[in-house]
C-alpha cells in the first residue's frame, strides 16, 4: 500500500523523459515517410539483368529446385509443389518441398538462409509477406540462386519470374461463360463478392462485366454485386438476401472461396437447389458434396500441380540461361507448351480448370 | 545443494549445445561458415531480447506470455505512425513508450489486484495482438527508411549489430541479477514473496518494473525484427512467446521462481537456434522440427523439477519443514 504513489511517480519520471525526446527528435526533423519516397525516386530504377538470355540454350541437367510455399502440409501447396517436383523429375534434375508449418510473415525467411546455404540452383517461393522475403531473397540472387514467386507473388526485387496463376481476365470472362452456359445464356444474374474493395475481385468484376457487354449475353442482365466479406456468416446471409429480392434469379458468380461455399451450403438447403446456377471459384475438396448433390454444376480454379510444374520449368529455364525475366523471352514447359515472360517479369499459367462431376473426384486439394 | 544442482543443469546444455554444434558441423552442409552462423546469430535476437527480461521475470516467480503480442503492438504502432508521416527517430521512443504501457497495464493487474501473471498475460495477449490488428488490420508497411533496415541485417565481421545489442543488454542484465541488490531481491522474492516483503525487500514495486522492463525489451525487439524483415504487420512476431518460455526453462530457470541464471538461459536460446537451424539444413521435416523443440522444453521444464516433485510426492516427515 505505502509503495502505491511512489510506483506510480516513478513510472512517471521515464516516461516523461522520452516524451520530451520524442518531442526532440519531431522538432529537429528525421527520417519520414516522404524522405524515404523521395530518395527512392531519385534513386535508378531496379538493374535489369545484365546477362543476355539465350533461349536456345539446353536445360542444365541435376538442377536442384527448392519449393517454399506460404506453409507445409497444406493441401493447395502440396498438390502444387508435387507438380514441380515432377517437372524437375522430366528435366533431370531434383526437387523439393521446405516451409513452415505456420504461414506467419516471416518464418519463410530461415528457410531461405538454409537454401542459400544448400546452395541450391533455385527457389520457388509462395510469399507469406511480399517485402519481409526480400532481403533475404536478394541474398539468395546474389549468391547466384535464381528465384521464381508462384501463388503470392513477392516485391519484383526479390524474384526474377513470377508465375501468375490467377489471369485477372480469363479468370473474369471465363466465370461468365461458364455460367452462360448452363443458364442457355438468358436470365438475371447476381454476383457474391469478397469485400467491396477487394482488389483481385473487383478486377475480375470489371472484366465480368466487359465479357458481359458481349452480344451473345443480352439476355442476361446483372443485376446486383452482394459482398459476403470473405466471412462464412455473412456470406450466407447475403445470399439469401439476393435471392429474397430477386426471387427470379437464375444465376450467382461468387469468385472466392468463401463465398462460393456459403451461397452452396444455403442454396442445398432451399427449394432454390439446382434451378439457381451457381459457380465461381472454389476448391473440389470444399464444393465435393455440392457438385455430387447437384448444386453446382460446374466451378473453376487455376490446377495447382500445373501451377508448381510451370513454376519448374521457369526456374531451370532460369538457371540455365534460358531466360532472364525479361519482357518477351520464352521458354517450353514440358507437357504445357511455349511461355512467353510478360511485362514485370510475369509468367501466367493460362485459362483456369473447369471442375464438374466428371473430374472433381480426380484431385484432392 | 541446489545451487549446485543449478550448476549441473547449465553446465549439461552448455555440453548439449557444444555436441549439437559438432555434430553439425561435421555432419551437416552449410552449417560451418561465417554466413550461417551470422544467419544463426540474427534469427535469435529477438528471442534472446525478450528472454532476458523474462529470465528476470521467472526467477521473481512470474510470467509474461504477452511479450510477442507486446511486439506485434509496437510493429503495428510504427507502421501506423510511419504511414501518418511521423520521423522515424520520434516513432522508436513512441514505440518504446507502448511498450512501457504494455508492461505497466500487466504489473499493475498483478501486483494492484493481486491477480496471477499467467491469467493476466494470457488476456494481454489476446488483447495486445487485437489492438494491433485495430491499427493495422492485414496491411503490410514496408517503405521503411533503407537507412535502418540496412543497420539491422549488417554485421561487423560475421557478428550482426543486433548480436552486439543483445549482448551489451545481456551484460546489463546479468549484472543486474547476478550482482546487485536488486537481483538478490528478485531472487529472494521470487522464492518467497512473504518472507522477502517482511525483511523489507519492495516485493509489488519490483514486480511493477520488471513488467514494465519486460514489456520495454519486447518492443525494443520489435523495432529489431521490423527493421530485419522491412515491415512492420499486426501479426509480426506471432508465437514468439512460447520461444522465449522454452529458452527460459531450458536455461534452468525454475518455474516456480527463485532460481536460474542469465548465463544458462544466453545458451539455451543458442542451443534452440542452433538445433533448429541445423535441422533445417539436414532437411529434417517441419514436424520433426516442432517434435524436437517440443521435447527440449518438456525436458527441460521436467529435468531441473524432478528433484523437486519427487519431494513434494514423499510428504515431508516433519511437518512444516519447507524445502524452498
Amino acid at each position: 500500500m505505502t509503495t502505491g504513489p511512489m510506483t506510480t511517480r516513478a513510472l512517471w519520471r521515464p516516461v516523461a523523459l522520452l516524451a520530451g525526446l520524442v518531442l526532440l527528435t519531431s522538432a529537429c526533423g528525421g527520417t519520414t515517410k516522404s524522405d524515404v519516397r523521395q530518395q527512392q525516386s531519385s534513386a535508378p530504377a531496379g538493374a535489369a539483368s545484365s546477362a543476355a538470355a539465350n533461349p536456345d540454350a539446353p536445360l542444365k541437367r541435376g538442377l536442384k529446385i527448392a519449393f517454399l510455399p506460404k506453409q507445409v502440409n497444406n493441401p493447395y501447396f502440396t498438390i502444387a509443389d508435387q507438380g514441380g517436383v515432377a517437372a524437375a523429375k522430366e528435366f533431370g534434375g531434383t526437387g523439393k518441398e521446405v516451409g513452415p508449418s505456420d504461414a506467419s510473415a516471416s518464418s519463410q525467411v530461415s528457410y531461405i538462409n538454409t537454401l542459400i546455404q544448400q546452395k541450391q540452383d533455385a527457389i520457388v517461393i509462395s510469399a507469406n509477406d511480399p517485402d519481409a522475403v526480400v532481403p533475404a531473397l536478394k541474398q539468395a540472387r546474389a549468391a547466384g540462386i535464381k528465384v521464381v514467386s508462384y501463388d503470392s507473388d513477392t516485391a519484383p526485387e526479390g524474384r526474377d519470374v513470377f508465375v501468375n496463376q490467377a489471369g485477372a481476365e480469363d479468370l473474369g470472362r471465363t466465370e461468365v461463360q461458364l455460367l452462360a452456359k448452363q443458364l442457355g445464356n438468358k436470365g438475371k444474374i447476381a454476383i457474391l463478392s469478397a469485400t467491396p474493395n477487394a482488389t483481385n475481385q473487383n478486377t475480375w468484376i470489371e472484366f465480368m462485366k466487359d465479357e458481359l457487354k458481349k452480344p451473345e449475353y443480352k439476355d442476361m442482365e446483372l443485376v446486383k454485386v452482394a459482398y459476403g466479406n470473405d466471412d462464412d456468416q455473412k456470406s450466407f446471409t447475403e445470399t439469401q438476401g439476393l435471392l429474397r429480392s430477386y426471387p427470379d434469379l437464375a444465376g450467382i458468380i461468387s469468385p472466392t472461396t468463401v463465398g462460393i461455399a456459403a451461397a452452396a451450403r444455403y442454396l442445398s438447403d432451399s427449394p432454390y437447389k439446382g434451378k439457381v446456377k451457381l459457380t465461381g471459384l472454389g476448391t473440389p475438396n470444399q464444393l465435393r458434396k455440392f457438385v455430387k448433390d447437384g448444386t453446382i454444376e460446374a466451378f473453376e480454379l487455376w490446377n495447382p500441380a500445373d501451377l508448381g510444374y510451370l513454376a519448374s520449368y521457369a526456374a531451370a529455364a532460369l538457371a540455365s540461361g534460358q531466360i532472364t525475366g525479361g519482357e518477351g523471352e520464352t521458354f517450353k514447359a514440358g507437357r504445357l507448351g511455349d511461355y512467353t515472360v510478360g511485362a514485370k517479369g510475369e509468367v501466367l499459367l493460362g485459362k483456369p480448370t473447369v471442375f464438374d462431376t466428371s473430374n472433381i473426384d480426380d484431385f484432392d486439394f | 545443494m541446489t545451487a549446485e544442482a543449478l550448476r549441473r543443469w547449465e553446465t549439461l546444455i552448455v555440453v548439449l549445445l557444444a555436441g549439437v554444434a559438432v555434430w553439425a558441423s561435421l555432419g551437416v552442409d552449410g552449417f560451418a561458415n561465417a554466413s550461417n552462423v551470422s544467419f544463426l546469430l540474427l534469427d535469435t535476437t529477438e528471442i534472446a531480447l525478450m528472454a532476458l527480461t523474462m529470465t528476470l521475470v521467472v526467477v521473481a516467480a512470474e510470467i509474461d506470455l504477452s511479450v510477442a503480442s507486446t511486439l506485434g503492438l509496437s510493429c503495428a504502432v510504427l507502421g501506423r505512425l510511419w504511414d501518418a508521416g511521423l520521423p522515424i527517430e520520434a516513432i522508436m521512443p513512441i514505440c518504446l513508450l507502448v511498450g512501457a504501457a504494455c508492461g505497466a497495464v500487466n504489473g499493475l493487474l498483478v501486483t494492484r489486484l493481486g491477480l496471477p501473471s499467467l491469467a493476466v498475460t494470457i488476456g494481454t495477449f489476446a488483447l495486445f495482438r487485437g489492438l494491433a490488428y485495430v491499427l493495422l488490420g492485414s496491411q503490410a508497411v514496408a517503405d521503411l527508411p533503407p537507412a535502418y533496415t540496412g543497420l539491422a541485417t549488417s554485421s561487423i565481421g560475421p557478428v550482426p549489430l543486433a548480436t552486439v545489442l543483445v549482448a551489451v543488454l545481456a551484460v546489463v542484465a546479468g549484472l543486474v541479477l547476478h550482482a546487485t541488490g536488486l537481483g538478490r531481491s528478485i531472487v529472494a522474492l521470487g522464492s518467497n514473496a512473504e518472507a522477502a516483503w517482511f525483511s523489507g525487500v519492495r516485493v509489488r514495486r519490483i514486480k511493477l518494473w520488471l513488467f514494465v522492463a519486460s514489456g520495454v525489451m519486447a518492443s525494443l525487439a520489435s523495432l529489431v525484427y521490423t527493421f530485419r524483415y522491412a515491415s512492420a504487420r499486426a501479426d509480426n512476431g506471432m508465437g514468439l512467446e512460447l520461444a522465449v518460455v522454452a529458452a527460459v526453462l531450458l536455461g534452468g530457470v525454475s518455474i516456480f521462481g527463485g532460481k536460474g541464471t542469465l548465463p544458462g538461459v544466453l545458451v539455451a536460446v543458442l542451443l534452440l537456434g542452433v538445433v533448429r537451424n541445423a535441422l533445417i539444413l539436414a532437411d529434417v521435416a517441419n514436424e520433426v522440427l516442432n517434435f524436437v523443440t517440443g521435447l527440449l522444453l518438456v525436458a527441460s521444464v521436467l529435468a531441473p523439477n524432478v528433484g523437486a516433485v519427487r519431494r513434494r510426492r514423499t510428504p515431508s516427515p516433519v511437518e512444516g519443514k519447507s524445502v524452498s
